[in-house]
């Protein structure tokens, strides 16, 4: 073995053994290639993922039925898109920059949750997204909060708080819709019928069908399985559902004796089809980023401009 | 209606029809930090329509602030026209922005003054907000004016566009007089000497030049509004409008 080797295994075992021992691995630490990679991966998609969200959702702020729920749409929207600069910073610290993770987003070599490709077609939906998909996101965040890796780990706990209450705030516009007239009834029942199976895939494949989901537990960025969160999920939200008169719209649905829920089967061509490129908004939401994002060229090329102007002002 | 209803609408009003425009551009900045911006200066003005809205009705003692922005017709709106604008790329934008916090900054210094307690306390909470607005929208001027060929020849554009509605800003509407009269409004000619001042002194760091005054052609404090006022009601009123009973 040369000495290279040697050294590189001390690494490898000193990683190891704080992954064991639960301390954060920092920036500047020694990381084994595949867990950089894995994490560049996981949090830029995960950074797209809230800069995309704002898409569906900023297609109701000009139409949001009164003031309050108005001034709420676009606080939540403000705060996804911080959350995305939260994540973008943190999977910066991997030694990748911004402009490199949006080039990846729009060669399609980067993902983003599929669940994003689905249109809001009716205020409901607002509602919806707010209490299933954040619901969802919750669930796999809470986890999240232990993840291995120190500044996704802390971005987590920042992104956590403030998704709990935009769960809430979903929740009350679907709890209001339920209250109010045949036409709210109806809409809001629409939304959970569009949403609900697409929350569900938010959690990826099932633990059999998940490759890369062994390293990642093992190295603790992952801290629980997929469908370990998904039935957690489940059993929260279905209460949630008929405490406001809504229908879960899957006829296999059981209670168990336990308290926990049997589901049906959920349709995985489907995920698939929508992760593959094939969803119903997939290059509407792709083109409207890559289009702002050109717009935006001059702008910030004349940022740059200025501000080196200013620079070379100063010098002189 | 009353010159005191209608001063009042005028100021909400413009705030709404803003920020509105304004959150339409969500998920369209050059980049993430400006989406943000945009949003928060659209969350503060909706804000400050709603709190006088909210005022109005209670001293009315009927209505929400809702009704106001949700159930009125286009020529019940008091807003300026240059609120109502679209605007083709982020020149327009930032150049209607300029000039409305601009605007705002120094109404809202002098309405700080008024014999009216309820605009005097909104004037003052108003202008820690629309201070970070102008400085802001200032210094976008000015990158853009001094920065590369091509945004300053965007500048030149905009401000085209936006100018011939800017004196509309500063001409009286009758309200404006009447509580001018009563010491509750600012007087306008002073409003706009103030704000022509800001206007040379960030041209002047942007190398752009001030256009002549153009003759107000505008009457948005009348009710009277461009073409496009119809489709921002059309979008924003539309549930409310299609659902009258509902309660959201």
């Amino acid at each position: 073995m040369t000495v290279q080797a040697v050294i590189e295994q001390e690494k490898l075992a000193q990683f190891e053994a704080k992954i064991e021992n639960e301390i954060k691995i920092e920036p500047n630490d020694w990381m084994p290639e595949d867990y950089r990679k894995h994490l560049i991966r996981q949090i830029s998609q995960h950074a797209h993922s809230e800069v995309i969200g704002m898409q569906p959702e900023g297609n109701w702020i000009t139409r949001a039925p009164s003031l309050r729920s108005k001034k709420i749409l676009l606080a939540k929207i403000q705060d996804e898109g911080g959350h995305g600069l939260y994540l973008y910073a943190a999977a910066e610290t991997l030694g990748v920059s911004r402009e490199q993770f949006i080039s990846w987003l729009h060669e399609g070599k980067a993902k983003y949750a599929s669940v994003f490709n689905y249109p809001t077609l009716n205020w409901a939906d607002i509602g919806a997204i707010g209490w299933l998909v954040d619901g969802a996101a919750i669930t796999n965040q809470v986890s999240l909060q232990r993840t291995s890796y120190g500044p996704y780990s802390r971005a987590m706990v920042r992104i956590c708080k403030e998704e709990s209450f935009h769960q809430r705030q979903g929740y009350e516009i679907m709890w209001r819709m339920m209250e109010g007239t045949k036409d709210q009834q109806r809409m809001a029942q629409d939304a959970l019928n569009r949403w609900w199976w697409p929350s569900l895939m938010m959690f990826g494949p099932h633990d059999t069908d998940s490759p890369r989901s062994e390293k990642a537990i093992q190295w603790k960025i992952k801290r629980e399985s997929n469908d370990r969160l998904r039935e957690k999920f489940i059993n929260k939200t279905i209460p949630q559902a008929e405490l406001i008169g809504l229908k879960v719209p899957d006829p296999e649905l059981r209670l168990n004796e336990d308290g926990t829920y049997q589901h049906g089967d959920i349709n995985w061509d489907e995920f698939y089809a929508v992760i593959n490129g094939n969803g119903p908004c997939n290059k509407q939401r792709l083109q409207h980023h890559i289009k702002a994002h050109q717009d935006g060229a001059w702008v910030r090329e004349t940022a740059a401009i200025h501000q080196q102007k200013m620079n070379n002002h100063g010098k002189h | 209606m009353e010159h005191k209803e209608k001063f009042y609408l005028q100021i909400a009003d413009n705030a709404l029809i803003l920020s509105h425009r304004l959150s339409e551009y969500c998920s369209n900045a050059p980049f993430l930090e400006e989406d943000l911006a945009n949003t928060n200066v659209a969350l503060d003005l909706i804000g400050l329509a709603e709190s006088v809205y909210t005022e109005l009705a209670s001293q009315k003692g009927t209505g929400t602030a809702d009704d106001y922005a949700y159930r009125r017709t286009e020529e019940q709106f008091f807003n300026c026209t240059m609120t109502e604008l679209d605007y083709p790329d982020f020149a327009h934008l930032m150049v209607r922005q300029f000039f409305m916090d601009n605007f705002h900054f120094h109404f809202f210094s002098e309405l700080v003054h008024s014999k009216d307690e309820f605009l005097s306390a909104l004037a003052l909470k108003s202008i820690k907000e629309v201070t970070y607005h102008l400085r802001r929208s200032s210094e976008w001027i000015i990158r853009m004016g001094d920065g590369t060929e091509e945004a300053h020849q965007r500048m030149i554009a905009a401000i085209e566009r936006m100018w011939s509605h800017h004196e509309e800003l500063f001409t009286p509407s009758e309200a404006d007089l009447e509580m001018l009269n009563n010491n509750v409004a600012p007087n306008l000619s002073r409003i706009k000497e103030l704000c022509m001042q800001k206007v040379q002194e960030i041209f002047y760091f942007a190398k752009l030049a001030v256009p002549e005054t153009i003759p107000n052609a505008y009457q948005g404090k009348k009710g009277i509004h461009t073409e496009q006022m119809g489709h921002i009601l059309s979008e924003m009123q539309f549930l409310p409008g299609k659902y009258p009973e509902a309660v959201w």
